[in-house]
C-alpha cells in the first residue's frame, strides 16, 4: 500500500521496527525535530485520508477509528458555522495505566504535534491539554520550547477514575466537577459549549503525528491487518519488570508478558483492558492482544492494560478488593451505580472472605446484570463486565470457597 | 409485571440517570413497560437507559414526561 497523498514527504528517515513513539533520543524539542523530521503541512483532506487509510484507532480505550471523530467534528462545525475545541486526554484514571504519562515525559511533542495537525484539519477555536498534575510540567516545558503551541491551554485532570472519560473531561473543561453528563447527542456534535468537540487521546495523537510524517502504509507496515501499527501497553501485577511497552499490534499475549519478565507458567490469569476488562487464562496466553482474539473473553485491548496474577494468590480476594475500590469510584450521580455497585462488591467480598452461601455467585451475577446499560457513563458496565469474568474464569476457586477448601494466598 | 418493550417502537424514552432519583411517577404511569428496581429506579427489562415505547403507549410516556419532577426523562425518535 502506499500513501494516498503526495503531502507525505518525510525529512528524516521513519522509525524502524516497533520503537516508534518511544524511539526518540530525548523529549527536548531540538532532539524531537531530529528524530523525527518537522511536521509535514498536510492539507485537511491529506490527513483525513492518510488516517483513514491507517487503520489507527484510538488509543484511550474505546478504539474508535481516529479518521471519523475528527470528520464528525469537521463536518458538524461546517455545517453549524462552530469552530470546534480538540482536546488531547491524558487523564489515565485507571491505576493501571501508565502509558500516557509516560509518553508525555518521553515524547510530548509528538502529542503536541498530533494536538495541532488536528487543530489544523478542524480549524480549531480552542485547543486544550487535559492530564494529571505529575504530567504537566513536563508538558509545560515542551509548549514552551516551540513558538507554534502557544494557543494549547494545559489543564490539571482530576485523579478519580472516571475523570478520563470524555464527557467528564468537557465537564472538566468547562469549570464543572469532573463527572461523566447524560448524553444524547455526540460530543462531536455539541460538546464544550456547545461546540463540535474532539477528545482524542494523547497517545492517538501522537500516532497521528507520525502518519502525517511517515503515512499510511509505513504505519501498517508493523502489526496486524485488524490492528496495525504499534500501541503502548502497561503490564503490572506478578511480573519482574512491570512497567510501559511499545509494541506491534496483535503481539502475543505470552510474548507480550515475557516482554515484562514473567514467568507465565507461574500465572493464572491476565486481566486485560483494566479494571474495567476482563480475565484471559492462562490457556487463553496464546491469543493475540487483538479484538477477535480477545472477543471469546469478553475482553478488549482498551488502553493496553495488563495485569498479571500469580497461580498462588487467590483471585477471589483480588477481585474483591478491586470491585470495592470501583464502587467508591462511582461519580454519585446514576442511582442504579451508586447503589448497585457497593451490593455487588459486598456480595464478591462475602464470597471472597470464606462465606459459604451457595446463593453468593448468582446474587452477584444478578446484581451485575441489574447495574449493566443503567448510568450515564460505562462505569457500572465495565465494573459488571469485571466481576462477571472473574466469577466465569476463576469457576473453580469458587467453588473451592463455596466448599471451605481455597488454600490460595489470601493476603 | 412489565410487558418487553417492542422491538420495532420508533420512539426511546430516554432515562438521565444523573437526574433521576427514583421517585417512581413514571413507573406508575408506565407500569407495562417500566418496574422498579430494589432501589426505586426505573427498569425496562433488556434495556438501559433507552426504552422502546410502543405506539400505543406513546401519550402516556408523553405524560411520563412532563410529570417527571427531576426532568429525567426524554422522548426522541429512533434513529
Amino acid at each position: 500500500m502506499s500513501p494516498v497523498t503526495q503531502a507525505v514527504r518525510p525529512t528524516v528517515a521513519a522509525p524502524a521496527g516497533t520503537a516508534r513513539l518511544t524511539s526518540g533520543r530525548a523529549p527536548g524539542f531540538g532532539s524531537h525535530l531530529a528524530d523525527f523530521g518537522p511536521i509535514p503541512s498536510l492539507v485537511a483532506e491529506g490527513l483525513l485520508e492518510e488516517l483513514r487509510a491507517s487503520g489507527l484507532e484510538g488509543r484511550g480505550g474505546a478504539a474508535f477509528p481516529a479518521w471519523r471523530k475528527i470528520e464528525a467534528a469537521r463536518a458538524r462545525g461546517r455545517s453549524r458555522g462552530r469552530r470546534a475545541v480538540v482536546v488531547g486526554n491524558a487523564a489515565e484514571g485507571e491505576p493501571l495505566s501508565s502509558k500516557d504519562l509516560t509518553l508525555l515525559r518521553m515524547a510530548p511533542h509528538l502529542v503536541i504535534d498530533g494536538l495541532l495537525g488536528v487543530a489544523t484539519t478542524l480549524d480549531a477555536g480552542s485547543i486544550h491539554l487535559y492530564g494529571p498534575e505529575s504530567a504537566l510540567p513536563a508538558v509545560a516545558r515542551a509548549l514552551a520550547e516551540r513558538p507554534d503551541a502557544r494557543a494549547i491551554d494545559l489543564r490539571p485532570s482530576a485523579e478519580t477514575f472516571v475523570s478520563g472519560e470524555a464527557s467528564a473531561v468537557v465537564s472538566a473543561l468547562a469549570g464543572r466537577r469532573p463527572v461523566p453528563q447524560d448524553r444524547t447527542v455526540r460530543l462531536t456534535e455539541a460538546g464544550l459549549n456547545g461546540r463540535p468537540t474532539l477528545v482524542h487521546n494523547v497517545e492517538t495523537l501522537a500516532q497521528i503525528a507520525l502518519i502525517a510524517r511517515f503515512g499510511a502504509a509505513w504505519f501498517r507496515s508493523v502489526g496486524t491487518a485488524t490492528d496495525p501499527g504499534t500501541r503502548l501497553v502497561t503490564v503490572s501485577g506478578d511480573v519482574a519488570s512491570p512497567g510501559v511497552l511499545e509494541i506491534a499490534g496483535g503481539t502475543r499475549i505470552g510474548d507480550l508478558l515475557g516482554f515484562a519478565g514473567a514467568d507465565t507458567a507461574a500465572l493464572s490469569a491476565v486481566l486485560v483492558g483494566g479494571y474495567h476488562g476482563a480475565w484471559v487464562p492462562a490457556a487463553g496466553f496464546s491469543a493475540n492482544l487483538a479484538r477477535e482474539q480477545l472477543a471469546p473473553f469478553g475482553a478488549a485491548v482498551g488502553a493496553g492494560i495488563l495485569m498479571a496474577l500469580d497461580a498462588r494468590r487467590c483471585p477471589l480476594t483480588l477481585a474483591s478488593s478491586i470491585a470495592g475500590y470501583l464502587a467508591g469510584e462511582t461519580a454519585g450521580q446514576c442511582g442504579p451505580c451508586v447503589n448497585g455497585l457497593p451490593a455487588m462488591a459486598e456480595v464478591l467480598h462475602r464470597l471472597a472472605r470464606g462465606d459459604r452461601n451457595a446463593g453468593l455467585p448468582a446474587e452477584v451475577r444478578r446484581l451485575a446484570e441489574l447495574v449493566t446499560g443503567r448510568g450515564s457513563c460505562h462505569h457500572p458496565d465495565g465494573t459488571a463486565r469485571f466481576v462477571l469474568s472473574t466469577l466465569t474464569v476463576f469457576a473453580e476457586d469458587v467453588a473451592a470457597h463455596l466448599g471451605g477448601r481455597c488454600a490460595k494466598d489470601h493476603s | 409485571m412489565t410487558a418487553r418493550p417492542a422491538a420495532n417502537a420508533r420512539l426511546l424514552l430516554h432515562i438521565d440517570w444523573t437526574a433521576c432519583d427514583g421517585r417512581g411517577l413514571c413507573t406508575e404511569i408506565l407500569p407495562e413497560l417500566l418496574g422498579r428496581d430494589e432501589w426505586g429506579y426505573p427498569i425496562a427489562p433488556g434495556h438501559g437507559s433507552d426504552v422502546p415505547v410502543p405506539d400505543r403507549l406513546a401519550p402516556a410516556a408523553e405524560e411520563a414526561v412532563a410529570l417527571c419532577p427531576r426532568l429525567a426523562l426524554s422522548l426522541r425518535r429512533r434513529d
